[in-house]
């Protein structure tokens, strides 16, 4: 029984020593963000392998997720007789949930995994001690850009996810199933507001992009320095990050409205 | 064991302490490292750090460079104390420090040239020709030519350690970290990198610490060498440690130990694996 308890309490205190170290690590990030050099040339690298890098994935996810909902809106509003409100229903879901949401969860596959094991790489093959006894900080020169790349690429991408998928219901919607053109877009142009929608999107993409960053950069920077750490580094920072996405969208919806 | 004509006189090995280790204790987890070793490096030597597989020759390396603490104790680097240094004040002592790590821990997206640049880039103010040039000095000085646009993964295992040391040696370092130099070379190449360390300390005057397993390479090159036995650090030239009465050194040396240690090992992994290991084996 006594040894029961002491290994809840184990677990509990190396849970809370977790937490602790992540708010350490995100600070360190955050308080190096602020602090010169700003290593701009090192940010535009990681913005072309995060992000451009993903465009292709993102566009022709987004087009087959438009055409998929595009159809099964169809066919459940024809029951209705309400197949001109597509433009709208396939536009709000996009742009309040499915968008931020499923853009994440890509990136977070392609390019958070990514990151982790490249940062994990770097641990195992002594980089990132080579960088340090070259007086030069990982946290600025590794961690940092990435990081910022990560959240500032998400919104940029979630856009164009949702622009794709909306093309793609547009497809769907119109050449195949048979709705006008106009109504389509005019249904569409009514339903979404700028401020509640879209701006509330892009924050929410950008605080996905935050939390991918962080926790693909804190899995790569605190792995094993082991082909085994490594490797576990990349299959965590997709579970963590998804998790973290999926709840954080829920909060998020919740408090903001979107 | 003779001494080649690298050697110099043994008192040299006993001028003033460049580096010095002060009743340090090291443990990873519950896995001690070494316990209460005192010992220093001479300035402006070549020092080999010897011992076997585990011994905490990297560790020593480490300590030095302040990637990782002691547990007690202190390290003193040219007269810094780096044991309770922040990492920010870390760094202006590390200035003078430069480390070629066993694997070369080049940075694998950069090219060769980048690689060695890359010190000069961020410590330094010179212009592009400037940089250049010293790159390219630096990497004939190694033996290196027309590799600039290479990537590390296009290099054989001895080329990689001749960049490394390159971007080691390209600020011109007080003193110079060597981690297991000669591992996974072919004898010529183990020559050639020896020679090249004996020319750039003979050159330079700059303090070599080299840690190695290696033990021809150690007693033609070492002007002091530490043998880590047994969690002991014994130091003197190679002469002394080649007439040592010690029979712990005399082992060591004869490499008679290697076997025992095997053996011994293996043993122990029976016992550990019961009498279903042992049948299986």
């Amino acid at each position: 029984m006594i040894e029961a308890v002491a290994f809840v309490g184990r677990k509990a205190l190396a849970f809370v020593e977790h937490l602790g170290r992540i708010a350490l690590f995100t600070t360190r990030c955050v308080a190096t963000a602020l602090r010169p050099p700003f290593r701009f040339h090192r940010l535009v690298e990681e913005l072309y392998k995060l992000g451009v890098l993903s465009l292709v994935i993102i566009t022709v996810s987004g087009v087959a997720v438009g055409m998929v909902l595009a159809l099964q809106g169809y066919n459940t509003l024809v029951r209705f007789g309400s197949e001109e409100a597509l433009g709208a229903v396939v536009g709000l879901s996009l742009v309040r949930e499915l968008g931020p949401v499923l853009t994440a969860l890509l990136t977070t596959g392609r390019a958070g995994s990514a990151t982790a094991a490249e940062i994990g790489t770097m641990v195992a093959t002594q980089q990132l001690d080579g960088l340090r006894m070259m007086s030069v900080d990982p946290m600025d020169y590794v961690v940092r850009p990435k990081a910022m790349a990560m959240t500032l690429v998400m919104p940029m991408l979630g856009a164009l996810f949702t622009t794709a998928a909306i093309f793609g219901a547009y497809l769907v919607g119109v050449a195949l199933m048979g709705i006008d053109g106009g109504t389509y877009m005019t249904s569409l142009e009514d339903a979404i507001d700028f401020r509640n929608d879209v701006a509330g999107s892009l924050l929410k993409t950008l605080l996905f992009g935050g939390i991918v960053g962080l926790v693909a950069t804190y899995r790569g920077y605190t792995c094993a320095p082991t082909s085994e750490g490594v490797s576990s580094a990349t299959t965590s920072t997709v579970v963590i990050a998804s998790v973290t996405v999926l709840i954080a969208d829920y909060f998020f919806t919740a408090l903001w409205g979107v | 064991m003779a001494e080649s004509a690298y050697t110099r006189d043994s008192a040299a090995s006993r001028d003033e302490d460049h580096v010095l280790l002060d009743d340090v204790s090291m443990a990873y987890g519950d896995r001690p490292v070494f316990e209460n070793l005192s010992f220093g490096f001479p300035r402006g030597k070549i020092s080999v750090v010897l011992g076997g597989s585990g011994s905490g020759k990297t560790t020593i390396l480490k300590l030095i460079g302040g990637l990782v603490r002691p547990d007690t104790g202190r390290v003193v680097v040219e007269g810094d104390d780096v044991t309770r240094m922040k990492e920010r004040e870390l760094y202006v002592v590390r200035e003078k420090l430069g480390m070629m790590f066993q694997g070369g821990a080049l940075l694998d997206s950069m090219t060769v040239f980048d690689n060695v640049a890359f010190p000069l880039r961020e410590r330094s103010r010179r212009n592009k020709h400037e940089i250049a040039d010293k790159v390219h000095n630096r990497l004939r000085s190694v033996g290196l030519h027309d590799v600039d646009d290479l990537l590390p993964s296009e290099l054989s295992g001895g080329m990689v350690k001749r960049v490394a040391l390159a971007r080691a040696l390209i600020l011109d370092p007080v003193i110079v970290l060597i981690d297991e130099p000669f591992s996974g070379l072919d004898p010529v190449t183990v020559k050639l990198i020896e020679a090249l360390f004996v020319k750039i300390n003979r050159e330079s005057g700059m303090t070599m610490i080299l840690s190695s397993h290696h033990i021809p390479t150690t007693m033609r090159m070492a002007d002091n060498v530490i043998m880590i036995l047994q969690g002991d650090a014994i130091r003197g030239t190679p002469r002394e440690l080649a007439r040592s009465r010690d029979a712990r050194i005399r082992r060591f040396l004869t490499e008679e130990v290697a076997e025992e240690d095997v053996l011994e090992r293996v043993d122990q992994l029976q016992v550990e694996a019961g009498p279903s290991g042992r049948s299986g084996g």
